[in-house]
């Protein structure tokens, strides 16, 4: 019985070799799911929400078995869940441990909030260029107008 | 320039502007010479503006280029649903150049990326009109018989004019002190400023036109659009302030010209034309020769 449990646990608790993406905020886990395009891979993958955190009270985690991002993948989830932290995992040790950076570029994801820019009209990857990481401000490269931290709204 | 799409006016640079207005200068002596008889422009108007198509027909004719296109969308494929990706990817098999306005901000950009084609922004919106910018310098500079260390007031609207912003912006390259006269609810965006600031020049902000006529070498109107106001009474108040009439121009500088990207409606009274201070309609003329200059340095020709 207790055993059993123990492996109940392990399988939640510990991946092989993976990622995992530690610190998110409660409420921005299935956002971020969404972004790092997991819901169509076919790796073993663990969610928990709502966990205690010395850190941040509540916190999300995602685990992702033998699934290593690219920096700049996993980068633009900064946008929603700045605070994220992600470790890698090979061989049950933790190899490597940072925080999330806000990229340069950002492709795809984020709404154009500028109703009349042509992302907005027409089938268009949206591109902005980060010109300011503290106050998080993005410049469309098509329509040139700011969206910034208050106006994103992730695609 | 050869092959480079003009988007907005950062894509060039300084010395590729002069370039360019030194080109238009001898369009300007000789405006028709048979360079283009080999090329087709073609002129994609996704939304009406004859001033600007006509500008640039008129400089493809004479420079003898075949010119193809359309002038409203509704008279294009563009009303059968066609994506503007299709338009251009098509346009550009029958064409050498695509000069193109479209009421989506964006949209030039996002055709000089698909098209195989070099592209002339020719308006997109509210965002960028590079050629209406190149003509106002080259209006500018043929004015003061120089570009640097000049004047350059500013009026009216400048919140949400494009034309004015990338004025600015060109004009950061030649020393310019900004003098910028609008209502307090129209006044230059601060990203704009910052740029004026970034290139260590000076700006003054004024709400009253008469202040800044005994100083500047180039007063620029612009109108103020009623539906700009979300508040109709703050229209009422400043509608007013903001025209020039021949009345003012009695302190001006002798060298003073008034710039205008036309259409006028109200904003520059009709008694102003006939002094020497105005210069609008020759600045509506010198866009000939700029979008001459640009044709045909972009197709490799000059």
């Amino acid at each position: 019985m207790n055993n059993d449990n123990i492996r109940k646990e392990l399988v939640v608790s510990a991946i092989e070799n993976g990622t995992v993406i530690d610190h998110l905020p409660a409420g921005s886990v299935f956002r971020v799911v969404k972004m790092l395009n997991l819901e169509s891979t076919d790796k073993q993958i663990t969610v928990g929400i709502n966990l205690d955190s010395h850190k941040y009270g509540k916190k999300g985690i995602i685990k992702v078995a033998n699934k290593f991002f690219e920096s700049e993948d996993v980068n633009k989830i900064s946008l929603i869940a700045p605070s994220a932290t992600l470790i890698v995992i090979k061989d049950y040790k933790v190899v490597e441990k940072r925080n999330v950076e806000i990229p340069d570029e950002i492709r795809k994801f984020v709404k154009c909030v500028n109703p009349n820019c042509v992302t907005n009209h027409q089938n268009i990857a949206t591109r902005f260029s980060v010109i300011d990481k503290k106050d998080l401000k993005l410049q469309c490269h098509y329509c040139e107008k700011i969206t910034g931290k208050n106006t994103i709204d992730i695609l | 320039m050869k092959n480079r799409s003009l988007i907005s006016i950062t894509d060039y640079s300084k010395d590729e502007y002069l370039k360019i207005l030194d080109l238009a200068e001898e369009f300007e002596k000789k405006p028709t010479q048979n360079i283009l008889g080999d090329y087709v422009v073609a002129t994609l108007f996704f939304e009406p503006s004859t001033r600007t198509r006509l500008s640039f027909e008129s400089a493809a004719s004479r420079l003898g280029a075949k010119v193809i296109g359309f002038s409203d969308a509704t008279s294009s494929s563009v009303s059968k649903g066609e994506s503007l990706k299709d338009t251009i990817l098509t346009v550009c098999s029958y064409s050498d150049i695509i000069v193109m306005r479209h009421p989506r901000e964006g949209s030039a950009r996002f055709a000089s990326e698909v098209a195989s084609v070099p592209v002339i922004n020719a308006g997109d919106g509210g965002n960028q009109h590079p050629t209406q910018c190149l003509l106002d310098l080259y209006s500018i500079r043929k004015t003061q018989g120089k570009l640097d260390g000049l004047n350059v007031a500013f009026v009216g609207d400048l919140k949400y004019g494009r034309t004015v912003h990338s004025n600015v912006m060109a004009l950061c390259n030649f020393n310019t002190t900004f003098h910028l006269v609008s209502p307090t609810e129209l006044k230059l965006p601060s990203y704009v400023k910052m740029h004026i600031k970034n290139s260590n020049l000076e700006y003054y902000q004024y709400t009253d036109l008469a202040e800044v006529m005994p100083v500047a070498d180039i007063v620029y109107m612009t109108r103020i659009q009623r539906e700009r106001f979300s508040d109709p009474i703050e229209y009422e108040k400043v509608k007013n302030a903001y025209i020039l009439t021949a009345s003012m121009l009695a302190g001006c500088k002798p060298n003073m010209r008034v710039l205008h990207p036309l259409p006028r409606v109200n904003e520059i009274t009709e008694d102003v034309d006939n002094t020497s201070q105005a210069y609008y309609f020759q600045q509506a003329l010198n866009g000939v020769y700029v979008r001459q200059a640009l044709l045909a340095s972009i197709l490799g020709v000059k």
